[in-house]
């Protein structure tokens, strides 16, 4: 993975720099001891380190903005984290930047029970809203598998999705409001404090989510809360054939019915599961469909009967419906422990993240197999069936020298394979690094540019997470005075990175 | 997580290369922060269990003397263990902590205050007759306490106000018979060894005389066995694994010499949850002695917790239920370290009471050992959050299966700190637990 070149010259201000940081936020929340800056090398992705130059962790809103007003001036870069669980390397550090973490920033600050919103702070693991909010019968609804500690600020950066989200939608579909910082220092309000209230404004906050922290640092959040809902059931479906399973997603859906998650497991990633639940799949299975309906009790037991239907007029061999909430857990943590069981089959996996229109799974998974033979790597699939969005697992041996590399390029294939479907790169873990240099498969010249313009606009001197999404570093100061034609652009020949 | 430590190292340590392979289970993930107490108060990685596997990661392959910056976030660890109970890839971070604190002892020097500190410690805990001696002269210090900070101040703040109760007859090693029925004696269901502890003779004395009548009472042999003591765990969580371990070979040699005797042992009962963690890690803390190794695994699977026996063998129907409030609170060592949940909850529901859990129960109350002592300030905020949690739930009666714990809270909790062993002795029959006397308690 190659990074733009680290500045010499800001590396060599290591000491004068973490002094006026010191300043800004307190002696103790700035880091600088080699030893303490090593644990923050990575997020999520450990195949990709780096030390930072300062970890500083901002106690205030106010600290942040004074925090990137000093690295503006001094033309430091920042790299914002949360609790460092991104996927695709979005809080991976720079050598000459300051990592920016806003752990301490965790407090839900306010909940309007009429209004149905919550003001958090960006550092709320994403859990603990729903947890402030339950003893009043509601819940923040978007729930990546990381919920525990992801924090709602990384969620928004990322526009983070989850198994419900294809009935509630994802990140950008729960925030109503969000207070950030630009690069310059300058505190920026958009969106407004309840539903409705951004009306008629141009939609700059729908810009930020996903911007994956190259535009600016979110400081607070409004989320969106919701009911929970009266009742859940879960059906777990079995299917002898992978594209029979595949063909009951889109049928589910074609009836007009949106489960509140749809979820798919292949068989090797049953056969991993059974060992940790002690559980036996039936041996004809050989891909399982988890489909969970929520609502009212009677709208609840009306779905599960369609729903049941429509699987046995796709061939499933066998239908569980829970009956109780311990039967719902049970059928669920299947699907809760299948990357760790996966874990436990092999030294090291690769989980990247691609989304592809429904009707185009059981192609997109035919092609992994040979994929599969060619690297010479095993995998399996377990994966959000119902938005087509794809989690292959690509078993490799880190110590192996060559193994990282060759799941890398299986994990491209993957991705390349999902766009050429008609698919994106991409369903909720982020572009980040990993898949930085995929953008070009998917976006023309002209799109990357188009959208580095944006970035421009909000920080044109390129210094918030740089290195990032883009294939390229952003040449904001060609851009402003430049005509493309044709795609084609000036200094085509300056190197990429 | 790949880690890079040189094969010397691992060659010359087969507990290095056990660190490895746990390391190497870690993907990173992160999911450890969510329950970890000192991330909770820190919000900094370097105090969370996935920062310190990256110091150990990096301190194994560094080798040498490891740097003041890593001991320090090491040492703030609780051990509470609930990073280990939630990870879903079964990272085993307690043997990891365990190997690195004792790679910690043998590499670095500490300061000349913390090592007075902890071979202080080490030495006074497991003597039942030393530690008493120690909070007399505790008490003696008390008035001065203002002149001291840190872990000085942490210790006279401990040491009890309230008298301390005379030894108590039932921790000389005797064997107690079943109670008799109706005028008869009772052949003994099942027989057991109790771990009557180190503090927690000289602290409570009710609780083991508790355990002893309730076993009695539900048909129990119940034997002290001669030799046997502290656990060995005060000085295992400081890494001392040279004080350690002869207490563990006595305990291992006093119960196999009853196991082993005519009447045999069906199980050792313990009823301090902390204990129970580190007797249940014997055959791992002597799996490389090929003299001792056998008979620590045979000891570690007879232990159980008295919660755990007494689902087991069954609860006798309560004398009468008083459906009193009791807010339940459960030691790290007891829901971490053994997985012992719903046991206990359990119990007290069939002997009449309404259980109540305390909010963010998985957070350690800052108690763990010697922490309070050695790091007070974390502690004490830990403490803090606990008791508002406690309280917040308005129950009558507060209980936990682990002295620890109860020392920590009981003096500020606002309501009466007992262990769960009074409430189920009380309930089948035993006397009222003394905390409760005179409080006028009735169901809601």
């Amino acid at each position: 993975m190659q990074m733009p070149e680290p500045n010499q010259t800001i590396i060599s201000q290591r000491d004068a720099l973490a002094q006026g940081l010191r300043q800004i936020v307190g002696k103790d929340w700035v880091i600088s001891d080699d030893a303490q800056r090593r644990p923050y090398q990575c997020d999520g992705i450990t195949a990709y380190m780096a030390m930072p130059l300062l970890v500083v962790l901002p106690g205030s809103a106010q600290e942040v903005q004074a925090v990137l007003r000093f690295c503006n001036e001094k033309g430091v870069k920042i790299v914002p984290r949360g609790s460092g669980t991104s996927l695709s390397g979005g809080a991976l550090p720079l050598e000459d930047g300051v990592l920016l973490v806003t752990s301490r920033l965790c407090n839900v600050l306010a909940v309007d029970e009429h209004n149905r919103v919550a003001r958090v702070q960006p550092g709320v693991p994403n859990i603990k809203i729903t947890e402030a909010v339950s003893h009043l019968g509601l819940c923040y609804m978007p729930d990546p598998s990381s919920q525990l500690i992801s924090t709602i600020g990384g969620n928004v950066a990322e526009n983070a999705g989850g198994v419900h989200c294809l009935k509630y939608g994802v990140t950008a579909n729960h925030i109503l409001g969000i207070q950030a910082v630009l690069m310059t220092g300058e505190m920026v309000e958009l969106g407004g404090a309840y539903l409705g209230a951004a009306e008629g404004e141009l939609d700059l906050m729908g810009v930020l989510t996903g911007s994956e922290g190259l535009l600016a640092v979110v400081t607070e959040i409004a989320v969106r809360l919701e009911p929970v809902p009266e009742v859940a059931r879960v059906i777990s479906m079995s299917f002898a054939s992978v594209e029979e399973a595949c063909e009951c997603v889109g049928a589910i859906i074609g009836v007009g019915i949106i489960p509140a998650g749809l979820e798919f497991m292949d068989r090797k990633v049953l056969d991993a599961v059974s060992v940790l639940i002690k559980e036996k799949f039936d041996d004809r299975t050989a891909a399982l469909l988890l489909c969970e309906l929520d609502g009212t009790a009677v709208e609840v037991d009306a779905l599960v009967g369609v729903v049941s239907d429509v699987a046995r007029g796709q061939g499933a061999i066998e239908l569980k419906v829970s009956t109780t909430e311990e039967e719902r857990q049970r059928i669920w943590s299947s699907r809760k422990l299948a990357f760790s069981a996966i874990g436990k089959l092999c030294p090291d996996y690769y989980c990247t993240d691609g989304t592809i229109p429904r009707n185009k799974l059981p192609e997109v998974l035919n092609k992994m197999a040979d994929m599969s033979k060619k690297y010479g790597l095993d995998y399996a699939n377990c994966f959000h069936a119902g938005d087509g969005n794809l989690h292959p697992i690509i078993m490799y041996d880190a110590a192996k020298p060559g193994d990282l590399e060759k799941a890398e390029e299986f994990g491209a294939d993957v991705l390349i394979a999902c766009v050429d479907a008609g698919g994106v790169l991409s369903g909720e873990h982020g572009i980040g690094v990993e898949k930085r240099d995929l953008m070009t498969h998917q976006f023309t010249e002209v799109d990357l540019q188009q959208q580095q313009m944006v970035k421009c606009a909000f920080d044109p001197k390129d210094l918030l997470n740089p290195g990032k999404m883009f294939p390229t570093l952003c040449r904001c100061a060609e851009f402003g005075r430049m005509h493309v034609h044709n795609g084609n652009l000036r200094f085509a020949d300056i190197p990429r990175f | 997580m790949l880690s890079h430590i040189p094969q010397a190292a691992l060659d010359a340590d087969p507990n290095v290369q056990l660190a490895k392979d746990i390391i190497g289970n870690c993907v990173h993930c992160g999911v450890c922060l969510s329950r970890c107490p000192t991330y909770a108060v820190k919000h900094e990685e370097n105090d969370s269990p996935r920062g310190r596997i990256f110091l150990m990661k990096d301190m194994y392959e560094k080798g040498g003397v490891p740097d003041a910056k890593t001991v320090e976030h090491l040492d703030r660890c609780l051990t509470c263990l609930a990073c280990e109970a939630i990870c879903p890839s079964g990272v085993e971070y307690s043997k990891l902590i365990a190997h690195g604190r004792e790679y910690v002892e043998e590499h670095y020097k500490r300061p000349l205050f913390q090592r007075a500190v902890r071979e202080l410690l080490v030495r006074l805990i497991p003597n039942a007759r030393l530690f008493r001696l120690a909070i007399f002269g505790g008490r003696l210090g008390r008035p001065f306490r203002g002149l001291f900070s840190g872990t000085l101040r942490a210790m006279l703040d401990m040491v009890p106000t309230n008298p301390l109760p005379a030894p108590s007859p039932v921790d000389r090693p005797q064997t107690f018979l079943p109670a008799p029925q109706a005028g008869k004696a009772v052949k003994p269901r099942k027989r057991v060894a109790l771990l009557n502890g180190c503090v927690q003779t000289v602290l409570d004395t009710a609780i083991n005389e508790a355990t002893i009548r309730l076993l009695q009472r539900h048909g129990v042999e119940v034997v002290v066995a001669a030799g046997s003591g502290c656990c060995g765990a005060p000085a295992e969580h400081m890494g001392d694994e040279a004080q350690a371990l002869p207490l563990v070979k006595a305990n291992i040699d006093a119960w196999l010499r009853e196991a082993d005797g005519p009447d045999g042992l069906d199980a050792i009962v313990i009823n301090t949850s902390g204990c129970g963690t580190s007797i249940k890690a014997y055959g791992h803390a002597l799996r490389l002695d090929p003299q001792w190794a056998d008979k620590a695994a045979r000891v570690s699977a007879m232990a159980r917790d008295i919660t755990e026996f007494m689902v087991e063998i069954g609860l006798e129907k309560p004398a009468t239920p008083t459906g009193l409030r009791v807010v339940y609170h459960s030691a790290c060592s007891m829901q971490h370290g053994q997985r012992i949940v719903n046991q206990p909850k359990d119990l007290l529901r069939e002997a009449g009471f309404t259980v109540l859990d305390v909010p963010e129960g998985y957070l350690c109350c800052g108690s763990a050992g010697t922490y309070n002592l050695l790091q007070p300030d974390i502690a004490n905020e830990l403490k803090e959050r606990k008791l508002r949690n406690i309280r917040s739930v308005h129950a009558q009666i507060a209980a936990s299966g682990n002295i620890g714990c109860m020392t920590q809270l009981a003096g500020e909790a606002g309501l009466p700190f007992v262990h769960t062993v009074e409430l189920l002795d009380w309930a089948t029959g035993g006397p009222e637990p003394v905390a409760l006397k005179g409080q006028k308690l009735a169901a809601e």
